[in-house]
């Protein structure tokens, strides 16, 4: 199973796509973004990646809030809503000890998120840090081809001329 | 070949002035992010030198050689049977063994004859942006990234960060890609207009509105991802049977899906 390191630093697209894993689960170790703007990740979950100590949550998450039904321990933090291409997506994290124990939809765009399966995400503040990606440093722009004319509107080319 | 120069010094890693470099050429703008001294030593008139001059004018080289568009080049040429294959560039029998190579890999969905005509595009674009990194690499430099026209070869062990644009959302990133020396390809509905079509059935794929893949090279994933997008929802069982790639997909629908190891790559 291949070790994968994530940092909370795309769009709310790419956080969809980070719960998408669908076949290999088990153990996800995560880097955290610890608030801020985006700034550097480190791992917080070291204790999760050898295996064993994660909580994986089958199937489909829990639609609605669980605040009203946590154990003593767990708290709820309730991600802002974003506004996607694929319709709005909110999304509600259970933690315990600083650990994301549980993950909860409050709303969901049709077709995207059902069937997901996730591992034990160590996301503080996961939605705050939505981040459009917009905002996140990038080097390159990779899309269907743009014409020659198209490159002046292109992000590529705000890129070019921001160096 | 254009007439290979002498290269200027090496591009170690003292200074770290970076250039970026747009060149309209291909039918699309090709961007440079290399060393700062990639561009030196500058001709008589201050133009572009050095191992960016080379790799630009490799483009142009290129384009003149490999366009279908443009009645007098090789490929043309080839194509309508008047000129024979030893008498062309000797790059074209090489382009041409690529695309046979992913032809069989792909089961036919990538060809080198889209719309009933010979055009290798969609094999040469990547292959020759590719070799133009390799121009960077050969002067010394170790980290610099060539996009074309959104299809991009990243040279350095430092982690590169690419957005990959939103189809449905024009202006738009979905997501961002991270990777060392890697390489980062997207089909899609172009501005242009459906430009891929589906050689089993003559039309525009359906299905997808983007398909980004992500490889070590850009001449296979570039192709890869042509072909991907010409398979459509197809496409998912496909990336995941080859070794090295990964993808992630929008569907025109707007829903995503990813092949098992891209999360690697998530930036």
């Amino acid at each position: 199973m291949r070790r994968v390191i994530l940092a909370v630093t795309g769009t709310i697209a790419g956080l969809v796509a980070l719960l998408s894993f669908k076949s290999h689960v088990p153990s996800v170790p995560v880097a955290a973004t610890t608030g801020g703007s985006g700034g550097s990740s480190s791992s917080s979950s070291s204790s999760s990646s050898s295996g064993g100590q994660t909580t994986t949550v089958p199937g489909e998450f829990p639609q609605g809030s669980l605040a009203g039904q946590l154990p003593a321990g767990e708290t709820a933090v309730d991600g802002k809503a974003a506004d996607t291409a694929y319709g709005p997506v909110q999304i509600q994290l259970i933690e315990r000890n600083t650990k994301i124990v549980k993950v909860a939809v409050l709303v969901q765009p049709a077709n995207t998120l059902h069937d997901i399966q996730i591992g034990a995400f160590a996301f503080p503040k996961l939605i705050s840090e939505t981040l459009a990606a917009q905002n996140a440093k990038i080097d390159a722009v990779s899309g269907a081809s743009y014409t020659s004319a198209g490159y002046i509107a292109s992000l590529q080319s705000a890129l070019d001329q921001s160096a | 070949m254009p007439g290979g120069g002498v290269l200027s010094g090496s591009l170690g890693s003292s200074g770290s002035g970076r250039y970026r470099h747009a060149e309209h050429v291909m039918g699309t703008v090709v961007s440079f992010d290399v060393p700062a001294r990639a561009r030196e030593p500058r001709g008589p008139a201050g133009q572009i030198g050095g191992p960016l001059g080379e790799a630009v004018r490799w483009l142009h080289w290129v384009d003149a050689t490999f366009s279908p568009y443009r009645d007098d080049s090789d490929v043309s040429r080839f194509g309508r049977g008047a000129l024979p294959l030893a008498d062309c560039a000797p790059e074209l029998a090489e382009v041409l063994e690529g695309c046979a190579v992913i032809s069989a890999r792909s089961g036919g969905y990538f060809t080198t004859m889209p719309g009933g005509t010979f055009d290798p595009s969609g094999y040469v674009k990547g292959w020759a942006i590719e070799r133009a990194a390799a121009i960077f690499t050969a002067a010394g430099s170790a980290e610099h990234s060539v996009n074309g026209g959104g299809d991009v070869q990243f040279v350095g062990d430092r982690l590169w960060r690419v957005g990959i644009a939103d189809p449905l959302r024009p202006g738009r990133l979905a997501l961002v890609v991270a990777g060392r020396d890697f390489a980062v390809a997207t089909s899609g509905v172009a501005e242009r207009g459906a430009h891929i079509i589906d050689p089993y059935t003559g039309q525009p794929p359906v299905g997808l509105a983007s398909i980004t893949v992500v490889g070590a090279t850009l001449a296979e994933t570039d192709a890869f991802a042509t072909a991907a997008f010409a398979m459509g929802s197809a496409a998912r069982d496909w990336v995941e049977s080859l070794d090295g790639y990964e993808a992630f997909a929008i569907t025109a629908a707007g829903a995503i899906w990813q092949t098992s190891g891209f999360g690697a790559y998530l930036g």
